[in-house]
């Protein structure tokens, strides 16, 4: 897509591109944390690193609705309750653990992630992008996606709302029982 | 006067695909269910980028990729809520949360 900026507006073009990199490297910097903390608690502060940077790249794509959802959602309510997790469950240090194996499962990982990213990355660098690119248009605003969540999506927005009402009826009958006397199963 | 990064579609799609292969490295390498979730959760999010990158860029209606995205984000959240509860049962039945150690279906 060509964007075409004024160019009195050079300076803010590379504001938004130096905080695009900044966010960019968010994003990275805490998957590598996530994946490589020796402490789960330090993992979870990576994964939240992590889907900032995402929510910082939603807003970028002009969807400012999904970037507020990412932060409510995951990083307010998947991340608190991963560390709720965490501090019930008081999981050894993975690293101090020395499974058999280990070394094994680290190389199975990078093989495969390598491939993973070869493959795909020979496809998104292969593919002519701008030929298939539409002219530019504003995304759609959360007026349009509230209408199509009530009229085209309706039916799965129900499902989706019955998914999570199993999820956490599940959830608490799975986590009461064993708690003896306050009445579980 | 062109952005250097930030109006290119590849420049989401590899930095998605980043993600995609910390998450898929992690999802392997990792011997605990927790970092196995949060490597799953990586992996999402890597593919909600990619639908909004999509969505931004290519898509003809400019709320399918948003809306998809909307739900991913739901059923991420129900997916976590059911893993880290069956973590806790875990955790009391074996003392472990580590997936190798817990290998017996019964007792």
């Amino acid at each position: 897509m060509s964007f075409t900026f004024d160019p009195s507006l050079a300076l803010y073009v590379y504001l938004a591109d130096a905080a695009f990199v900044g966010f960019a490297v968010l994003t990275l910097f805490g998957g590598v944390v996530a994946v490589g903390a020796r402490q789960l608690i330090h993992a979870v502060l990576g994964l939240v690193t992590s889907l900032v940077g995402v929510a910082g790249l939603y807003a970028f794509l002009g969807t400012h609705f999904l970037a507020a959802m990412q932060i409510l959602i995951y990083v307010g309510a998947v991340c608190v309750s991963m560390i709720f997790a965490v501090m019930l469950a008081r999981p050894p240090k993975e690293a101090e653990t020395r499974l058999s194996g280990a070394w094994a499962k680290v190389g199975a990982g990078f093989v495969v992630a390598l491939f993973a990213g070869l493959v795909l990355g020979s496809a998104v660098l292969g593919t002519p992008w701008a030929e298939y690119q539409r002219p530019t248009e504003v995304a759609g605003t959360i007026h349009q996606v509230g209408r199509g969540l009530l009229t085209s999506y309706a039916l799965v927005f129900e499902l989706i709302s019955l998914v999570l009402l199993v999820a956490i009826v599940g959830s608490v009958a799975l986590a009461r029982r064993g708690r003896g006397t306050s009445g579980g199963v | 006067m062109q952005p250097l990064f930030f109006g290119h579609l590849e420049a989401y799609l590899i930095l998605a695909l980043c993600l995609f292969a910390l998450g898929l490295y992690g999802l392997i390498s990792r011997p605990g269910f927790i970092s196995m979730l949060i490597s799953v959760e990586l992996i999402l999010n890597a593919a909600g980028l990619n639908f909004v990158a999509f969505n931004t860029f290519l898509a003809p209606d400019k709320t399918v990729g948003q809306t998809f995205t909307l739900f991913v984000m739901g059923l991420a959240a129900a997916e976590a809520a059911i893993c880290l509860s069956i973590t806790v049962v875990v955790y009391r039945h074996f003392r472990s949360i580590l997936a190798d150690g817990v290998s017996a279906l019964k007792d």
